[in-house]
């Protein structure tokens, strides 16, 4: 792998920064010079939150221009929609299982995607498309917050880095009495993808 | 070790590696994290002043003391400490003063896009911008050397964009900082005290310096030509020079690290060598007409590179396409043209700032707000808030329709960190002039927006050491109001009545709204169990949506539901329910 495009989209206090810092050292630890860039402030009261992360040999721009992401790894359905046109037609996209009606929904003011609606405007757009169950698998492991760890487990399916820096990584960064959960949340995100989603 | 750090995190490295002994900053976005980072570094003393104005000053104290500072604000904290950004340039320090102003293009958490290279030339101060993470560390380093070269405090211009991004490193986790010996304290009072003779002497030193200034700029290596097709030539500095790379990749580039003064030689012999040159730079055409005074063709600047927003990669290449620079690509995709429910940052669940502009909604008053979290009530369905400017502003604001007279009552709402800010001497204004404004203080016991910092209120420091608290109604009381009350905000009900008596009371009020911000742990601690809505009773009559709680889910029959992992047990839907249909603990 030459270089790679990722954006990561969510909601703020899902952990989709902590996600992107770990996916950033990763690509740090496989030799690739980094860069990642968001924006924090006003968008984590409950605000759409994106993060832009670059591996390449040498990266200038700290963002990923439209149609340049090779990966868009979306930890809620409709924010998948909201980036989409970032993705490159021969990208992948990863939606994580898991709607969080925003207040002009909850409120009845707007209506929220289908499922179907969000897999087929995706799918016009990139190579592939897979729906994960994150959320599903981390709160069957008792913890939701480790959705995160999940989905970067099965975006690591789609990468030439070993797992092992992956793990290493996520170990780095968890607090010492999450490691085990994580570890186990990074390596059932991985198969999950590894067995077909 | 390499290390991916954000650029904030990187001036403080480089405070630290300078050897920095005191760092003072008030907390503002995208600025907040360089205190907050340096604070860890051993071996020196960091403060949240409770303004910019106050950091700078002290900054200057102890630069003046002989010990190296750095002071770190947002864009708009630079008008707040305007005053000594300008006499400090006159006074010039005995050891090395750097200022951060981290700029907002494109505004992501601001009231303004104000470009702060302006304050750079208008003070007379060098500023460096860096374009990543290790520039701007470096960068930290220079400036302090440059600093005490030159006898001038230096500005280090960031964006949120070099702030917020992280990018590698190398960086000695064994480096120890030298420890410098303390001058004497300068008693040079034509030097340190601007009296107005004094001070016309220093304004000869401060264009001599600026002289010197311009022929290192034209030296240092931090202005670089990067020779590539001569056929075009960029000018480009900070995040611009890097999407400009990436999109003109083949292009001769001036890069320029320190735009002001500029490189005046540089720039003369970098337009000699290509045919065509084009400057970009977001914001201000700051470059670009410096370039132009010098008589030098700009083939493209501000007419295709909008003084408007952020730049990216797209903005830059649309740019290029339209002065013919660029083959034209094929078009990138389209956003989804489904109607997408918008998201934008909502108060939390529980957030003890609902229940004031519920009551003050009700009331019908005009409403003079401020800066914080309570901004967003301006949205619907809240849509509570008239006013709002800069730091502090509401209480004069209120205070100002009071004297023009109107019949119907201005009520200011701010928060407790933006009180200690500069709410005091508003209201300060308010009791000596026996106005009769009623002030609200949203006091929920931290700097919220930002990320929980300290403020005099909290008594917490930049470690969150135990320091002095200082209480808002007892600032109140100091200044001889008679009305002084302390309300807990979830209890709209006593709210409301303590705010009918601040209708009728001749004389100025102050109403501290205390519970903490429902993000800190302690008010974590003593959530109860979530609400929930009894379905038989409920009507659908929509009086709870008209909270904007993020917990309240309207049903597909029309009728309230609560999100129990979302509730955090306010109560405030129950009190205006008017069904009774809304009961705490499980169902």
């Amino acid at each position: 792998m030459e270089k790679a495009n990722f954006l990561l989209v969510g909601v703020g206090g899902q952990g989709t920064l902590t996600a992107s810092d770990i996916l950033a050292n990763v690509g740090l630890q496989a030799g690739y010079d980094v860069k990642k860039s968001e924006v924090h402030g006003m968008s984590q009261r409950g605000g759409a939150v994106i993060s832009h992360v670059r591996f390449a040999e040498k990266v200038y721009s700290p963002l990923i221009a439209l149609g340049e992401a090779d990966y868009l790894l979306s930890f809620e359905l409709l924010e998948s929609l909201r980036w989409a046109h970032f993705v490159h037609p021969k990208g992948t996209v990863l939606v994580n299982i898991q709607e969080l009606p925003p207040v002009a929904v909850t409120s009845g003011q707007a209506e929220y995607p289908e499922r179907e609606t969000v897999r087929q405007e995706l799918s016009q757009r990139a190579r592939q498309v897979l729906f994960v169950r994150g959320l599903e698998i981390a709160q069957e492991l008792g913890n939701a917050r480790v959705t995160n760890t999940v989905l970067l487990g099965a975006l690591s399916a789609f990468l030439p880095l070993a797992p092992e820096i992956w793990e290493g990584v996520i170990l780095e960064t968890v607090p010492e009495r999450y490691r085990e959960l994580n570890r186990q949340a990074f390596y059932l995100g991985r198969e999950q993808i590894e067995q077909g989603v | 070790m390499k290390q991916l750090l954000s650029g904030n995190e990187a001036i403080a490295q480089g405070a630290f590696e300078a050897g920095v002994k005191v760092g003072t900053a008030y907390p503002g976005t995208p600025s907040t994290e360089i205190m907050e980072r340096l604070a860890y570094y051993p071996g020196l003393r960091t403060i949240w002043a409770p303004n910019e104005k106050v950091a700078l000053e002290t900054g200057l104290g102890s630069a003046y003391a002989g010990v190296r500072t750095l002071v770190a604000m947002k864009h708009v904290g630079v008008n707040v400490a305007a005053d000594p950004f300008f006499y400090g340039s006159y006074t010039g320090i005995e050891a090395g003063l750097v200022i951060i102003s981290a700029d907002d293009p494109g505004m992501h958490s601001s009231q303004s896009e104000q470009d702060n290279r302006n304050y750079a030339k208008f003070a007379r101060i060098p500023f460096l911008e860096p374009a990543n993470s290790e520039e701007a560390r470096d960068m930290t380093v220079l400036g302090f050397a440059i600093s005490e070269q030159f006898d001038v405090p230096v500005m280090l211009r960031s964006t949120t964009r070099i702030s917020h991004s992280k990018s590698a490193l190398e960086v000695d986790p064994d480096f120890l900082p030298p420890q410098p010996e303390y001058p004497p304290y300068p008693r040079n009072p034509q030097k340190y005290v601007m009296i107005p003779a004094y001070a016309r002497q220093r304004h000869v030193v401060v264009e001599e310096r600026l002289k010197k200034l311009e022929a290192y700029s034209d030296e240092t290596p931090l202005n670089r030509i990067e020779w590539g097709d001569r056929q075009l030539g960029i000018i480009a500095s900070g995040a611009s020079y890097t999407y400009a790379r990436e999109v003109f990749a083949g292009a001769s580039f001036l890069k320029l690290g320190m735009p002001f003064p500029l490189p005046r030689q540089k720039v003369l012999e970098f337009a000699a060598g290509v045919e065509k040159l084009i400057v970009i730079e977001e914001l201000d055409p700051f470059i670009e007409e410096a370039v132009r005074l010098l008589g030098v063709e700009v083939h493209g600047g501000k007419e295709v590179f909008s003084i408007l927003g952020e730049f990216n990669p797209d903005v830059v290449r649309a740019g290029g396409q339209k002065l013919g620079l660029l083959p034209s690509r094929e078009e990138p995709p389209p956003p989804v043209t489904l109607p997408l429910a918008p998201r934008p940052p909502v108060l939390c669940a529980g957030c003890p700032h609902r229940g004031v502009f519920y009551v003050l909604r009700r009331l019908k008053l005009i409403v003079n707000s401020d800066i914080g979290c309570y901004t967003l009530a301006v949205l619907p369905p809240l849509a509570t808030t008239d006013t709002m400017g800069c730091m502090g502003g509401s209480i004069s604001m209120s205070y100002g329709s009071e004297l023009a007279g109107r019949p119907k009552r201005a009520v200011a709402t701010i928060g407790d960190s933006t009180f200690f800010h500069s709410g005091v001497s508003a209201l300060l204004n308010i009791a000596y002039n026996r106005g009769r404004t009623i002030t609200i203080v949203l006091d929920n016991g931290t700097t919220a927006m930002t990320g929980h910092q300290g403020h005099p209120g909290t008594g917490r420091g930049t470690q969150g050491e135990e320091l002095r608290s200082i209480a808002i109604e007892d600032i109140g009381r100091a200044m001889g109001l008679k009305h002084v009350y302390v309300v807990d905000p979830h209890d709209t009900h006593e709210l409301h009545r303590v705010l009918e008596t601040c209708l009728e009371a001749k004389d100025a009020c102050l109403i501290v709204a205390r519970a903490p911000c429902v993000l800190l742990p302690q008010a974590r601690k003593q959530i109860g169990p979530p609400y929930w809505v009894d379905p038989d009773r409920c009507n659908g009559c929509g009086l709870c949506f008209s909270l904007g709680c993020p917990a309240i889910i309207k049903t597909a029959e029309g009728k309230a539901r609560i999100d129990p992992l979302l509730c955090n047990a306010c109560d405030l839907c129950a009190q205006v329910c008017a069904r009774k249909a809304i009961h705490p603990g499980n169902e």
